[in-house]
């Protein structure tokens, strides 16, 4: 988890410097996206994922500091390739690397929350078994007045550090035939983004974060979420799988001061 | 010009704020002068003069309660006030950490004023205050951003205390996480004139960037305050108690339809176009804020 993490803070860093030259270079700043796909993703062709990947967001950032964000899979009939993993990348962020998601066949959906700095795009980047990697790309503005991509609540988000809940939600009438279920896991974290030693109040803000969360139904990894600096205070994953009969599910997050949080519930009612 | 504090008098003030160039700086009870923002959002055009600002003169001393949201705003507002008084300006006192409130402290740095805020204040500055920059310089332009110095407080405020401007002390109390996490209030006691920061809103929709539960718990301590008359961080005056009405009427419809979408499993992205909004003709700038105040409380209310 920490070395997957390190890379990512080293991809971000790298980016963001890059990204500070452009700026300076001309007061309209180029897209930063051939070069973020370039160094995130080797090189590799990106495909138009447009039909086998969508990505939701508002039009507006609301709060900035928790900007909802929704990943939905739709492979063809037919298509025996799986979705391995989902990349989001907030572009104009200081770390753009959101996070990466690496899914269950079943897992269609996952809803998360983000920071947005700024007016900036949005990708969404798909690789699937075969290798081959599909983008899609939305674009989001800033949000107005005072709202910042910050801590609320400095005074609370200590308390109850890596708390984590789970929920099951019921699933409507005219969807019970469908074979996917809705799940929401959430833990209690300040996910710091990390400062600088401040020239006014010498005030120090080291990088606190959740760095990976595992979610499984019974033995079966459903989900895992490798997250960075842009994912919102007390990290939240609303997720569509399909159930398996498991008695239980799990759910263990790490974070970057090497925290290790573990919890277990039951299957509630919606899986039987 | 605010003899009494009814509807119609605020609506002339308004008017007034639009059409004459002027920094009006008005006498609202004796040796309190406050200037009204006008309800809008920080642009150039209005050189970040959205929020209520103000001065208490003492025998001895001034005490200057927030500075606007430009230098350029902080500048005519010190001017306003030299033409006032001439007496000492010995504090600047800092509602809370927003830019709208504080970006003109710049302007008073010289004076040799002694800045005062609330214990958090520092820590949030250092948090927000680079992103505020950036953001607002895109929307103001660097013109009127690139001035702006974030000026921490040096005595900071964790609990209450009392400053004496000479035969004229003010009551500073430091709340908990409510509208903000740096919030604080400044009683007059002479004249019982609360300066309730963005802790109070009227017209203007309130704005939640703290804790909506913090903030409904602050409003039954801050009813408590044995003044007369309010002036809000945005919108008209009003009297005391009666003043926070609205607000709380706001607060708590905010509260139940979360509570109740949330119960209802209803995802964060759809919740947030519905909750509050039956209260919409009730307030201005409602569309710029309700989603995001919808947003705030969402994210509080699922923990319970």
């Amino acid at each position: 988890m920490r070395s997957k993490f390190a890379i990512l803070c080293a991809v971000g860093l790298a980016l963001c410097l890059g990204a500070g030259s452009l700026f300076a270079a001309a007061p309209e700043p180029d897209d930063p996206w051939p070069d973020l796909a370039r160094d995130i993703f080797k090189g590799r062709p990106l495909a138009d994922g447009t039909g086998l990947i969508s990505i939701e967001m508002p039009y507006r950032a609301e709060d900035a500091a928790i900007v909802p964000v929704t990943l939905r899979t739709n492979l063809p009939a037919g298509d025996t390739r799986a979705i391995k993993t989902i990349t989001l990348v907030i572009d104009q962020n200081p770390s753009p690397v959101a996070a990466t998601f690496t899914v269950d066949p079943g897992v269609t959906m996952i809803s998360t929350r983000v920071r947005v700095n700024s007016y900036t795009n949005v990708h969404a980047v798909a690789e699937l078994s075969d290798g081959s990697l599909y983008v899609v790309q939305t674009y989001i503005k800033a949000s107005g007045g005072c709202s910042a991509p910050a801590a609320k609540n400095t005074q609370e988000a200590k308390a109850n550090l890596g708390l984590m809940r789970f929920r099951q939600f019921a699933t409507p009438k005219q969807a019970q035939a469908s074979t996917t279920r809705e799940a929401q896991i959430m833990i209690r974290h300040p996910n710091n983004s990390g400062l600088q030693m401040d020239q006014i109040t010498h005030l120090y803000v080291p990088l606190f974060i959740v760095s990976g969360l595992r979610v499984w139904q019974g033995d079966q990894l459903l989900l895992s979420m490798d997250g960075g600096i842009s994912i919102s205070e007390d990290p939240n994953l609303r997720f569509a799988y399909r159930p398996n009969g498991a008695a239980v599910f799990r759910a263990e997050a790490s974070d970057t001061e090497g925290h290790v949080f573990r919890a277990e519930w039951p299957a509630g009612p919606s899986e039987m | 010009m605010f003899t009494n504090f009814d509807g119609s008098i605020g609506l002339t003030f308004c008017q007034h704020a639009r059409a004459d160039d002027q920094f009006s700086l008005s006498e609202i009870a004796p040796g309190v002068y406050v200037h009204f923002g006008r309800t809008a959002l920080m642009t150039s055009e209005n050189e970040g003069d959205i929020a209520n600002i103000g001065i208490i003169v003492g025998q001895d001393l001034v005490a200057v309660i927030d500075t606007g949201g430009s230098v350029r705003e902080g500048s005519q507002f010190l001017a306003a006030i030299r033409e006032r008084t001439s007496k000492p300006i010995r504090y600047v006192i800092n509602s809370h950490a927003h830019p709208d409130h504080l970006f003109g402290n710049a302007a008073f740095a010289p004076t040799g004023a002694t800045f005062v805020g609330h214990a958090n204040l520092p820590q949030a500055l250092a948090l927000r205050g680079p992103l505020y920059r950036d953001a607002f310089r895109r929307i103001m332009g660097p013109a009127l951003i690139d001035e702006v110095k974030l000026i921490a407080p040096t005595l900071t405020i964790d609990g209450a205390i009392h400053l004496d401007l000479g035969q004229r002390v003010l009551t500073l109390r430091a709340w908990r996480t409510a509208h903000s996490d740096s919030d604080l209030t400044v009683l007059d006691e002479a004249t019982g004139t609360l300066f309730a920061g963005d802790l109070v809103f009227r017209r203007h929709v309130p704005v939640l960037d703290g804790s909506i539960r913090g903030w409904l718990t602050a409003l039954d301590e801050l009813a408590d305050i044995r003044a007369v008359r309010v002036v809000p961080g945005h919108g008209p005056p009003g009297d005391w108690p009666g003043g926070l009405a609205d607000e709380r009427r706001y607060l708590q419809r905010l509260a139940q339809d979360t509570r109740s979408l949330i119960a209802q499993g209803v995802p964060l992205a759809a919740a947030v176009q519905t909750a509050g909004a039956t209260e919409k003709l009730q307030w201005q700038l409602f569309e710029e804020y309700n989603a995001r105040n919808a947003t705030a409380a969402y994210s509080e209310l699922e923990w319970e």
